[in-house]
């Protein structure tokens, strides 16, 4: 392979597209709700119609509105198909010709669409995720191409410095200084990893990006990997995404099958293999540390840092490991300049975000916006706010480790910091809506459940802390609390924050913090229900 | 190998270049209290008794596990590591069935030195009671899984020293307990060689010799010293 | 000056720590000068009092009259002492707590392992309800010190009675707190 190669396969490509397109969506969403019949009964209509000559259908990955998929999308008419079945075919086709279809047809001039800005998602809805070609003929593996033939190991991580991007996965570290650090630590063996361990309650997005558009992700990878000095990759992808392993199967068959991964990657001396490691469904494992152990087949638990994995991962060698949104990120940074990316964002957060829309808002799905815009516009023009007439309470960021951010705090702007200062953080984008009839300590006992079952067991605050903590919120939900309970809550959530061995561990009790910040009164209200509360135990005490 | 000048609690120690935090206070005579942390073997930094703080910095550290670095200023024993790591041995102390009055370590157990050392009169949280497995179908030894604190001590001890690694660890959260082979009653364990420094590693009772009734069980770690010392020193080797 | 009138407790326990009081020797005539028996088990009281200075409960709370009892003390007691490793843990008879609902261990322990007179004792009024679980005394009511031990040496009760009379609290201390 070289660039004449990728340029060939890429007109070829357009050439062979027909002027009208059929785009259906099989993302995870569409796909089991009768994606695959539908496109075949599009198939079908246009065989019977025949207009096979002119139109095609492709089946491409997440187009974003997920909440009224299945999608089904015209080009280049520009036209969308809601909640279609496949008895929606034939008319869908007849609608080619000026008929009118059955289906219900979606505004694209929503915010939903209008105010998103395509970067990490902009291939998705819009490749085939099962055809490389579809994905060169975007541009794919041109920013590789670039970097291997042109560029300096070195100066492929100043251009990534500078466009200022930061890790997608939660904690914000400089991607660039990441790189950096692997690049120059001497090691024979260097690895890229790619974490895919996406775990957090309501998160979608690195399934998303894998299952739509696979290769984007490889791509990083490897310039990840030249940029570094590596040869070897893992995506470490949890076992609950069938999906997207089947993908990523295809996806690094077909690359290596052009020589645009593995050995003599673009007829050079450069060579990228990258395997898979299925998670077997514990959530610690999207902790960086458990995540290697685990890929080194030992029990995933973390350990300690130092030291880092950019000085000490993988079988002890220097390792660099990402989150899937942050590789995806790549390639257009190499593409289109550092300068370009930096221009989106805030000050100190570039680039955009891609965040998953869940619970209680009219439109769930996928949405990528620059950072620094604010919650409400995500919320309530984007998202079109609480259904049925409700209205929206908080709104959950960060998954486990993230926070409540009350509804009038929604003008926050969404960037690292500002996030942090009202107690939620960036994490890897899950964003629950939560309305009015939502209670606030049902929601931490909720999460509090998920971090019992999901401990490791490892280090004793996160193991035995969280069973405490969820203790106290069951009672108190029950209307068995005590007056003393809420501050035991927070003497033990202090605790465990500051004790616990791991990240997960440290931020497990966020969701007790978080809204004890904002909903202390939800909290005095459960307890208040208590029929026994201060008995004899508490009255006693006061008049001592 | 580079000294290396820090202090500890204010007191000004010298450490060699790659020793712990731990070694280092130890060595000055400053008391760090552990439960994990068995000498000779690995460390975890699992069960959090050894935190300290640091200089400037809010981030504790576990210093089993931190090295020796110039300058560190670290502090070992401020109300508030105190205040945690009383609450973590209440937490230990409620997580599991740990009934003192009938156990075999009950007066040489570490778990119940550390409650004494922490002021711990009573426990704060609730006892959780969970139900626990007793294995005696080795010859020699018994697990009483009531008394476990999960300290991995055995996995550890088993695996470095003895090289048998017939221990380790399963299931998650409150709910992991330590196995024998792949979870088989120990006395079908074909890796086992019934060699017992499990037994002498375990800070509890969890792991017993057969017979010792409640208080009899005393752990002795010097054999386990004398093999590593000879080790380290490669004191076998011609 | 008024002897402080004092109440010992036998909760769900085995009286030990009882016994452990009465082995204060001599000490028990220093205090008989300082205090006043009021309600205990070692003399002959039905009610327990409705004002009392400090109370010694012994034993976790096993059944339903521990409960009562527990809530009837937090109200006249001014200071409230766990007494012992049962009122302060649970202890022994907690261990029943794992085994899961107290009738199957009745029907277990009193008549499907029974050599003789297989019945279980369940007379209403006289024998009372075993709870689910047993629990601590602080788990009931609010405690102010704890005595631990099983039972607790004479030289800690001494330690922690003398501490108490003379300065009004008793925080024991280092060995003092070791359980078991």
């Amino acid at each position: 392979m070289d660039s004449n190669e990728l340029m060939e396969i890429k007109e070829a490509q357009i050439a062979s597209a027909k002027p009208i397109r059929l785009r259906c969506c099989l993302a995870a969403g569409c796909l089991y709700s009768e994606g695959e019949a539908i496109k075949e009964a599009l198939e079908n209509a246009l065989e019977e119609e025949g207009l096979t000559d002119q139109v095609e259908v492709l089946g491409v990955g997440c187009m974003g509105l997920c909440s009224e998929g299945p999608l089904v999308q015209v080009d280049p008419d520009g036209i969308l198909y809601e909640k279609v079945k496949p008895s929606d075919a034939r008319s869908i086709v007849a609608a080619l010709k000026g008929g009118k279809a059955t289906a219900k047809i979606g505004d694209l001039s929503h915010p939903f669409f209008t105010k998103q800005v395509p970067v990490v998602l902009e291939n998705s809805g819009k490749v085939d995720p099962e055809r490389i070609e579809t994905y060169i003929a975007r541009d794919g593996y041109q920013a590789l191409n670039t970097v291997i033939n042109e560029l300096h190991p070195s100066q492929v991580v100043e251009e990534v410095t500078k466009s200022g991007l930061r890790g997608r996965g939660g904690a914000g570290y400089r991607t660039g200084l990441k790189w950096e650090l692997v690049a120059k630590t001497p090691g024979d063996r260097k690895y890229v990893v790619c974490n895919a361990d996406e775990g957090d309650p309501g998160a979608f997005m690195d399934r998303s990006v894998l299952e739509s558009d696979p290769h984007r992700v490889l791509e990083g990878m490897a310039i990840a990997a030249y940029a570094v000095g590596a040869n070897q990759g893992y995506i470490y992808v949890r076992g609950e995404y069938p999906l997207c392993i089947k993908r990523l199967q295809i996806a690094i068959r077909q690359a290596r099958n052009l020589g645009l991964l593995g050995s003599a990657v673009f007829d050079t001396s450069f060579n990228f293999r990258v395997d898979l490691r299925i998670g077997a469904g514990a959530f610690v494992c999207g902790e960086e540390t458990a995540l290697m152990a685990s890929i080194e087949g030992r029990r995933g638990t973390p350990r300690p840092r130092p030291p880092f994995p950019a000085e000490s991962g993988l079988w002890n060698s220097p390792t660099l490991i990402n989150n899937v949104e942050t590789y995806a990120n790549i390639p257009l940074i190499i593409r289109k300049g550092a300068a370009w990316f930096s221009s989106m964002g805030t000050e100190r957060s570039k680039g955009t975000k891609v965040f998953s829309l869940a619970g209680k808002v009219k439109h769930t799905g996928l949405i990528e916006v620059p950072m620094g815009t604010p919650l409400r516009v995500i919320v309530n023009e984007m998202a079109g706010g609480a259904p049925d007439g409700g209205k929206v309470k908080a709104v959950y960021t960060g998954g486990l480790s993230g926070g409540c951010i009350p509804a009038e705090k929604l003008d926050t702007p969404v960037d690292y910091e500002s996030l942090v200062q009202i107690g939620a953080i960036m994490g890897s984008g899950g964003m629950i809506v939560m309305d009015e009839t939502d209670n606030m300590v049902d929601l931490a006992h909720f999460f509090m459940e998920f971090c019992v079952d999901e401990s490791c067991g490892k280090c004793v605050p996160c193991r035995a802390g969280t069973v405490q903590i969820y203790r106290l919120l069951d009672r108190i939900l029950n209307g068995m609390g005590e007056d003393g309970d809420i501050a035991k809550l927070q003497e033990l959530s202090e605790m465990v924050k500051s004790c616990s061995l791991c990240g997960l561990g440290q931020s497990a009790p966020n969701p007790v913090v978080s809204t004890l910040r904002y909903y202390r009164n939800e909290y005095i209200e459960c307890i208040h229900k208590n029929p026994k509360r201060n008995g004899n135990k508490n009255a006693v005490k006061a008049a001592k | 190998m580079a000294v290396k000048t820090l202090t500890i609690d204010g007191r000004l120690v010298s450490a060699m270049e790659g020793q712990t935090v731990l070694e280092a206070a130890q060595e000055a005579g400053i008391h760090i209290p552990t439960l994990c942390h068995l000498d000779g073997v690995s460390d975890l930094g699992a069960c959090r008794m050894c935190l300290v703080e640091l200089g400037n910095s809010p981030k504790l550290q576990p210093a089993c596990v931190l090295k020796v670095a110039e300058g560190m200023e670290v502090r070992t024993n401020s109300d508030r590591l105190r205040k945690y790591r009383k609450m973590i041995v209440e937490l230990l102390l409620s997580e599991r069935n740990h009934v003192c009055s009938v156990c075999v370590s009950n007066g040489h157990c570490e778990l119940q030195d550390m409650a004494v050392e922490l002021g711990v009169d009573h426990s704060r949280f609730d006892y959780i009671y969970p139900v626990e497995r007793v294995d005696i179908t080795h010859q020699r030894f018994g697990v009483d899984h009531n008394r476990c604190i999960l300290c991995g001590r055995c996995v550890r001890v088993c695996d470095e020293v003895e090289g048998a690694h017939t221990w380790d660890m399963a299931g998650r959260g409150a709910k992991s307990f330590v196995i024998t082979d792949m979870n088989q009653p120990w006395g079908d364990s074909t890796s086992c060689t019934s060699c017992g420094k499990c037994v002498q590693a375990c800070p509890t009772g969890a792991i017993f010799q057969k017979g010792a009734t409640v208080g009899e069980m005393q752990k002795d770690r010097t054999r386990l010293e004398f093999i590593v010392t000879a080790r380290e020193k490669k004191q076998w080797i011609g | 000056m008024d002897r402080v009138k004092v109440a010992t407790v036998w909760l769900g326990g085995c009286s030990g720590c009882h016994m452990s009081f009465l082995d204060m020797d001599e000490f028990l005539i220093d205090l008989a000068e300082k205090i006043q028996v009021v309600y205990s088990p070692i003399a002959d009281m039905k009610e327990f009092p409705e004002s009392v200075d400090v109370t010694l409960v012994e034993g976790s709370v096993a059944n339903e009259d521990h409960v009562e009892l527990c809530h009837k003390i937090r109200a006249a007691s001014r200071v409230v002492i766990s007494f012992g490793d049962c009122a302060v843990t649970g202890n022994v008879p907690a261990m029943r707590n794992p085994l899961g609902d107290p009738e199957k261990i009745l029907q277990l322990v009193y008549v499907d392992r029974a050599d003789t007179h297989p019945i279980a004792p369940k007379e209403a009024g006289i024998v009372p309800k075993l709870v689910d679980r047993v629990r601590p005394v602080h788990e009931e009511i609010d405690v102010d010190y704890f005595i631990p031990g099983c039972p607790p040496s004479s030289s800690r009760i001494k330690e922690a009675l003398t501490n108490l009379l003379e300065m009004g609290e008793t925080h024991l201390t280092g060995e003092n707190l070791r359980f078991g």
